[in-house]
């Protein structure tokens, strides 16, 4: 390793090797070993000469920059190991970072090895790397599957099951506990309050943190906690960022705020990973929020139901996976041919079938775009993180009333499940207007003909009002019909809606670009699959196009954004590039496609290296 | 001024056809509630798919016209989204029991306050002539030209099984009974099931074998759910036995449309609580 490349790749990526560089302790140093100024900026790194691990926090503070971490948190199903990633991405936040968590867990209810990766930064992330730089392992198989990528890691074990390797240090768990006669469940505490002090957060810090995110017991947790803390060494500390902390918040919390945001009054739902969070959520908030919360029999009673609260005019929502969404399709073609207004989220998951249930995926979205019989208009929203989650939710419940649409909030089980730094403060809502209702002119026409095709709405129980909802074709009165003129008439106002929609989408950014703005190849991605292209496209300075809306199609905004791009690289989480298909469609073409469909979303330093390759 | 109850809709049902009484049973129920004040905007009928749905269509009050054999979460979300809502279904024997029988159970669990009328010709007419989950043993359909090979389900035993609380059986060529037993399915408050029998004019007339075995249940304890079960297994919709028209089983327990009455919150108060929730996740 030489030092130009050191510094060329300080960025985020190699900074394994900078561990082979002896004593490296100061900026200084660095400087002189590479004969060149270095400063912080380049450092985005963790390495620590060992004898930093004899300073204390305090007097680490300004020596030294750590600033792109990566925690994971290994244990056994049934550990809490979501929990114990959720404070560990807390005191990383409270020490000022950006946060990112991935949790990984095996379709099991005890046992299996169920890991989090917390990874925080300078900037925000929403994307894992492949590097490690603490690993808190509650049992030997979190050694055992996670020790290749922790050579040069600070490795935090539980001595009472885990043989501890060399570069680790290691906490009696059952002493601990015994010494405070805590129950075992504080277990995660100790390892929290040991990997709090290796990391150089301070004790106040996780004082802080334990008793803001502690559901109960907190005094016994931090007094559990500090035993640890006092029992292991400083090793390679993270630098404060003296900012204060943002609101963490997983994919799935972002989407249901953000829909009650939107005016959402009722969700239904059927358990199905990776959606069910969000059924849990909104149920455990269904008071706070004033919203009804149904689990019915199934899917088909899901959407069916949902359609009925909608006509009764209610704001509705569902959520789902793949598999139930299959069996929504019949409902969803009676939503699309009844025009009544609902928002579906679907949460992809690894296909088909059962597929991998607690895994992710991408490759619903042409099932997505097309599902249901016959021609009706449909909106599709696919956000990347947890603020696009929220601003599109409020957003697509609007629009699913708006225009009485099918209106999909298209998630995986990366974002669902997944937790981010939360922070929407500077970014811009998308304005859209309540609903038109009736005149209250007699007769009430539930599908009138109006040049937008969009029929003013009225409900069940207003006076006066004969509420006519028909899954056959149908009158403006909402009366069955064959007569081949009015069904003709009655298709376009359908879908003139879907026009309308696409020109008031366009007066909003529905396409992000990131990266470098004249570049000559573009990444082109979708949902969860921005994060990681975002940081490989500044790394190697080429542009990201990351479309949010898919239906109606962006044309326009892709096209706009793909201008002056020579090489355009999909990106995508399944087999067979269906953005990359769609685009194509629209005359935009991309190709030498990148794609993962293992289940696991990908790291920035897999998709680095691919790219590489690809843009070479 | 009343309201005028049938639509301009051009009425296709068949000459003969058992629909017409349930129609005309209704068209009766609704014009009375009006007389006594009671607003028919708060009405809301949810049909199937099939014969029986096109009711959706003739009568002029507000309506559903779902998808087959969906009538029931249809309708339970109706209900659920403005209780006030009196809510009708008008569901086939194919679609209750065939395409929607789980809907059907779980509404009888739940004990869900609305009104479900099952137009049970026991044939599939709308498809031109396929058995169905109620047509006895042997019925030659066309899907089943040497005969269907399956009993016949008892609705009423699967009624009170799955934990309906008002379960009753009428017939269209009784429609004082019909009517009355309508009137009382719509009072009742939870989960109220009658399963009519109705003929089909064209594909499976049984007016000959119904009118010789049906009797009005008469000194019967309503409130005796063993006895009901004895009585709903007198005939099982397949061997030849007396045909008990009327109430089974009445029972008043709490409805699932209760449990979730009423949580509204304003926009304001609502943003603010979102608001904290996010602030407390710092």
């Amino acid at each position: 390793m030489h030092c130009t490349e050191l510094i060329d790749n300080a960025g985020i990526f190699e900074y394994t090797h900078l561990i082979k560089f002896p004593l490296i302790a100061h900026l200084d140093d660095l400087s002189d070993i590479c004969g060149q100024p270095v400063s912080e900026r380049h450092l985005r790194v963790s390495f620590i000469p060992t004898y930093l691990a004899f300073l204390t926090a305090s007097e680490i503070t300004g020596v030294y920059a750590v600033k792109d971490v990566s925690v994971i948190v290994g244990g056994k199903a049934g550990d809490g190991i979501n929990n114990a990633g959720l404070i560990v991405a807390q005191l990383l936040n409270h020490l000022g970072y950006y946060v990112y968590m991935d949790i990984d867990y095996p379709s099991l209810i005890r046992g299996g090895h169920n890991f989090a990766v917390v990874r925080a930064a300078e900037q925000p992330v929403a994307a894992l790397k492949k590097t490690l730089d603490y690993l808190i392992a509650l049992d030997q198989e979190t050694v055992q599957r996670h020790y290749d990528i922790c050579q040069n890691c600070v490795l935090i074990a539980n001595a009472d099951v885990v043989k501890p390797p060399q570069n680790s240090q290691a906490i009696s768990l059952k002493s601990i506990l015994a010494a405070e006669t805590a129950p075992a469940i504080t277990g995660n505490s100790a390892m929290i309050g040991a990997f709090a002090k290796a990391a150089g957060i301070p004790l106040e810090t996780m004082e802080e943190v334990f008793r803001r995110h502690m559901p109960k017991a907190v005094d016994l947790n931090i007094r559990v906690a500090r035993r640890a803390y006092d029992q292991i060494r400083l090793v390679r500390a993270m630098e404060p960022l003296n900012r204060p902390p943002h609101p963490v918040l997983s994919g799935n919390e972002a989407i249901g705020m953000g829909m009650a945001a939107g005016g959402l009054s009722a969700y239904i739902a059927y358990p199905m990973t990776p959606a069910s969070s969000l059924l849990h959520f909104l149920a455990e908030n269904a008071e706070r929020f004033g919203i009804t919360v149904v689990h019915p029999e199934n899917e088909i009673a899901v959407i069916l139901m949902a359609n009925g609260f909608s006509s009764a005019g209610i704001r509705t929502a569902i959520g789902t996976s793949g598999g139930g969404f299959c069996l929504m399709t019949e409902g969803l073609s009676l939503t699309g041919m009844a025009e009544l207004p609902l928002v579906l989220v679907v949460s992809q998951r690894t296909g088909p079938s059962t597929g991998l249930p607690t895994y992710t995926g991408q490759a619903d979205l042409r099932f997505v775009l097309h599902a249901g019989q016959g021609e009706f208009p449909r909106f599709v929203v696919a956000p990347s993180d947890a603020n696009e989650a929220y601003i599109w939710s409020v957003a697509a419940v609007r629009i699913a009333w708006k225009y009485q649409i099918p209106a999909f909030i298209l998630a995986d089980k990366t974002l669902s499940e997944g937790t981010y730094s939360f922070g929407i403060e500077n970014k811009m809502e998308i304005p859209v207007d309540e609903p038109q209702r009736w005149d209250r002119q007699v007769p009430y026409l539930r599908y009138r003909d109006t040049r937008d095709g969009i029929s003013p709405l009225a409900f069940y129980g207003e006076k006066d009002a004969v509420v006519k909802v028909n899954s056959y074709a149908h009158d403006e009165a909402g009366i069955s019909t064959e007569e081949p003129d009015l069904v003709t008439r009655m298709t376009k106002k359908r879908l003139r809606k879907w026009d309308i929609l696409a020109e008031e989408l366009d007066r909003h950014s529905v396409v992000n670009t990131f990266g470098a703005p004249d570049a000559a190849t573009a990444l082109l991605c979708w949902g969860s699959c921005r994060g990681p292209c975002e940081e490989v496209a500044s790394a190697l300075g080429l542009k990201v196009v990351q479309p949010l809306v898919l239906s109606p199609f962006p044309k326009k905004q892709i096209a706009a954004a793909c201008r002056g791009i020579d090489h355009l690289i999909p990106v995508e989480g399944n087999a067979t590039a269906q953005l990359a298909a769609l685009a194509a469609q629209h005359g935009i073409v991309a190709g030498s496609p990148i794609l993962k469909y293992d289940g696991r979303p990908f790291t920035v330093d897999e998709l680095l290296a691919q790219v590489k390759e690809v843009a070479a | 001024m009343a309201r005028v109850l049938i639509t301009d809709a051009q009425n296709t049902w068949c000459p003969g056809c058992g629909n017409f009484s349930l129609q005309h049973t209704l068209k009766n129920i609704l014009a009375s509630r009006e007389k006594e004040g009671l607003s028919l905007d708060d009405v809301v009928l949810v049909t199937g798919i099939g014969c029986h749905a096109k009711i959706a269509d003739y009568l002029n009050i507000n309506s559903f016209y779902a998808i087959h054999g969906r009538t029931l979460p249809v309708a339970t979300g109706i209900k659920l989204a403005n209780p006030d809502l009196t809510v009708i279904c008008c569901a086939g024997d194919g679609d209750a029991y065939a395409e929607g029988l789980d809907h059907l159970i779980f509404a009888a669990k739940r004990n869900i306050d609305l009104m479900m009328i099952v137009h049970n010709n026991r044939v599939y007419g709308l498809t031109v002539g396929q058995y169905t989950p109620t047509s006895p043993l042997g019925f030659k359909g066309k899907s089943t030209p040497s005969g269907s090979a399956e009993y016949p389900f008892n609705p009423i035993e699967l009624m009170l099984a799955s934990g309906a609380t008002f379960v009753a059986r009428g017939y269209t060529k009784k429609m004082d009974l019909l009517q009355q037993l309508i009137r009382r399915g719509i009072m009742h408050k939870g989960f109220a099931f009658i399963d009519v029998l109705q003929i089909c004019a064209t594909f499976f007339n049984m007016t000959d074998y119904y009118n010789p075995r049906v009797y009005e249940l008469s000194g019967h304890n309503t409130a005796d759910f063993e006895a009901a079960c004895m009585k709903s297994r007198e005939w099982d919709y397949n061997r030849d036995a007396p045909i008990a028209l009327g109430i089974f089983y009445e029972r008043s327990l709490p409805t699932f449309d209760d449990h979730y009455l009423g949580r509204p919150l304003d926009p304001d108060a609502r943003g603010r609580r979102i608001r904290e929730l996010i602030e407390a996740r710092r």
